[in-house]
């Protein structure tokens, strides 16, 4: 029965594709999978935009939206007919067709990422030798579309937020990366679905996963930091940060296209969030061997919405960086703590089983992150000023 | 250590985030259509014509002297004096405004008209929902609409309220025993200033 509950969407795709001719099926099969990914994350966008600004409200002593059905909890259906009744502006001297496409390209380069990500068991759209690789390459396809966004709408205000998301994206793909190449290193693969299947071993009732590891919680953690800032999320928000650049790239979009762009950018984190679940706390697998019973998708969305209510906490945290601290941080801590990670894992692998490993890791990891804290963010003290004046 | 600050701050969210389920206490915000809190005292949104007596016609105060109409910065307020006089609150004749219009749209809430207007007839209300669906006549406030009882007056602003009724009570006995001076100047002629010092 349980089983039966796990694979029920795998089941049902079969059951579809099965009344149809057999050079039909795979196409079939693939059509459906897409049409579940359409249907299951904008879903999941809309359910987030009324959590975040309820859950923003509560963090500042407010109630949130509660206007729009029980709780509030229509309110996306409002914002929804609002966006799609709004005039669409195209400013004048802005080059229409790359205005027109840069919310697209955004939408479908965000959505080609989750054809790899396995929301479940057997339930990755494509089971790609080298998915991983796929996803990065997807993810960097965004920037393209920001840039596009920022470029064709000839202002100010646009350009500047777009090299503002180029630089922090391209300076955060970095550590993004490394921190997943520690992952591979262990794994052994770039495949994600294998990845998930590494990570799906218990010991008693603990599982084995990377989080749950010096290397991997430090690569977590990481990978989380790039991620907001891939995202373009508070407190790494400068491309479109609204005291200083109106709306960065997407100023000069209005109506649906702005929805657009709402999208993309929630997908994105709905897309790293998946990522991250997969890569360090184990995809789709339970958090202990005796909850195995619960379907593993359940597992999977239920990981991604805790991690995008760390999002929410941090946005509703943390104030926004200036241009310069957030490329210190990424080139100067960020990176250097990466590349020490990556050291760390190899060391993690070739010492073998046993105690000393965990605590030898540990201590490499702790002691360098004290020193680069110490180090990297000390603050110069100015003494009394001195005087010297000519004879 | 390094990330200390932002734990600590991590935390104080969290705090708000459950204690706004907690205690109704921390919530700051009116649900405002539903629940609304009393307007200060010294709330000043719009003006309107004070009237004594239940008849709003006969008991404005206004005088159509039209200082406010031409100290009024974006000349928001329109009067036009009457031909004829009808008895103040004193039973002095006085003109008074056959049209009296003010400008929602223009006016911008100064209270100079309040300031400089010398016979108390023109005060601020305290309503704010004045929005209209009628942008033309909708938002031109006739004498009619301006007009609002004394009663009203007390009811939202009752100190300044008060003062203004000693003040006009005080006049208004002042002049009475002017008339009874007048009246008793050719009989006794002596009473009369002993009564003015009085008052």
């Amino acid at each position: 029965m349980a089983a039966t509950v796990d694979q029920i969407f795998v089941i049902f795709r079969n059951w579809v594709v099965g009344y149809l001719p057999a050079q039909w099926q795979a196409a079939a099969g693939a059509v459906l999978g897409v049409i579940g990914i359409l249907c299951v994350f904008p879903g999941l966008f809309a359910l987030t935009t009324v959590l975040e600004r309820k859950g923003l409200g509560r963090m500042q002593n407010r109630l949130g939206p509660n206007r729009v059905g029980p709780y509030g909890f229509f309110q996306p259906v409002a914002d929804g007919i609002k966006a799609l009744t709004k005039e669409d502006v195209v400013p004048h001297d802005a080059n229409a067709v790359m205005h027109f496409l840069a919310p697209l390209v955004l939408v479908v380069t965000v959505f080609m990422g989750f054809a790899v990500l396995p929301v479940g068991r057997h339930m990755a759209l494509v089971d790609m030798d080298s998915g991983l690789l796929f996803f990065f390459a997807m993810g960097a396809a965004t920037e393209l579309s920001i840039f596009m966004a920022g470029w064709s709408s000839r202002n100010k205000y646009s350009i500047l937020g777009a090299m503002r998301a180029v630089a922090q994206m391209i300076s955060y793909e970095v550590p993004m990366l490394l921190s997943a190449v520690a992952v591979v290193m262990i794994a052994g693969s770039l495949s994600l679905p294998s990845i998930v299947a590494a990570q799906n071993q218990y010991s008693g009732v603990f599982p084995h996963w990377y989080l749950f590891t010096p290397w991997g919680f430090a690569a977590g953690l990481i990978f989380g930091i790039a991620a907001i800032a891939e995202t373009n999320r508070s407190p790494f928000d400068l491309p479109e940060g609204e005291s200083e650049l109106v709306a960065g790239y997407h100023t000069e979009y209005s109506g649906f296209k702005f929805a657009l762009f709402f999208l993309g950018e929630y997908l994105a984190m709905f897309s790293l969030s998946g990522l991250g679940t997969t890569l360090f706390l184990g995809g789709w697998s339970a958090p202990f061997s005796f909850l195995n019973w619960i379907p593993s998708w359940i597992w999977f969305f239920g990981k991604v919405m805790v991690l995008i209510s760390i999002f929410i906490w941090m946005r509703g945290t943390f104030p926004r960086l200036r241009q310069d601290q957030l490329m210190n941080f990424a080139w100067k801590f960020v990176l250097p703590f990466a590349l020490l990670d990556l050291l760390v894992t190899a060391l993690w692998r070739f010492l073998g089983p046993g105690w000393e490993r965990w605590v030898f890791c540990s201590l490499v990891l702790v002691v360098a992150y004290v020193a680069m804290g110490r180090l990297g963010f000390a603050v110069k003290k100015f003494g009394p000023r001195s005087y010297r004046y000519a004879e | 250590m390094l990330g200390e600050g932002l734990l600590k701050g991590l935390a104080e969210t969290a705090r708000n985030f459950v204690g706004s389920y907690v205690s109704k206490e921390r919530l700051t915000t009116v649900e405002y259509p539903e629940e609304r809190i009393p307007t200060a005292e010294n709330a000043r949104v719009f003006p309107f014509l004070v009237y004594d007596g239940s008849d709003w016609q006969a008991g404005l105060r206004c005088v159509a002297c039209q200082i406010c109409e031409k100290e009024c910065p974006p000349k928001c307020i329109i009067i036009e004096k009457s031909k004829d006089k009808k008895p103040d609150y004193v039973g002095k004749q006085q003109f008074y405004p056959v049209r009296f219009d003010i400008d929602l749209s223009v006016c911008m809430s100064c209270q100079i008209c309040v300031e400089v207007c010398p016979f108390e007839a023109i005060k601020m209300d305290t309503e704010f929902e004045l929005a209209t669906d009628d942008r033309f006549g909708g938002l031109l406030y006739d004498r009619e609409q301006l007009a609002k009882s004394n009663e009203y007056y007390h009811s939202i602003h009752p100190t300044e309220a008060s003062e203004v009724d000693a003040r006009l009570a005080e006049e208004k006995e002042k002049a009475e025993a002017k008339a009874r001076a007048a009246a008793a100047k050719p009989a006794a002629p002596a009473p009369a200033p002993a009564a003015g010092g009085n008052t």
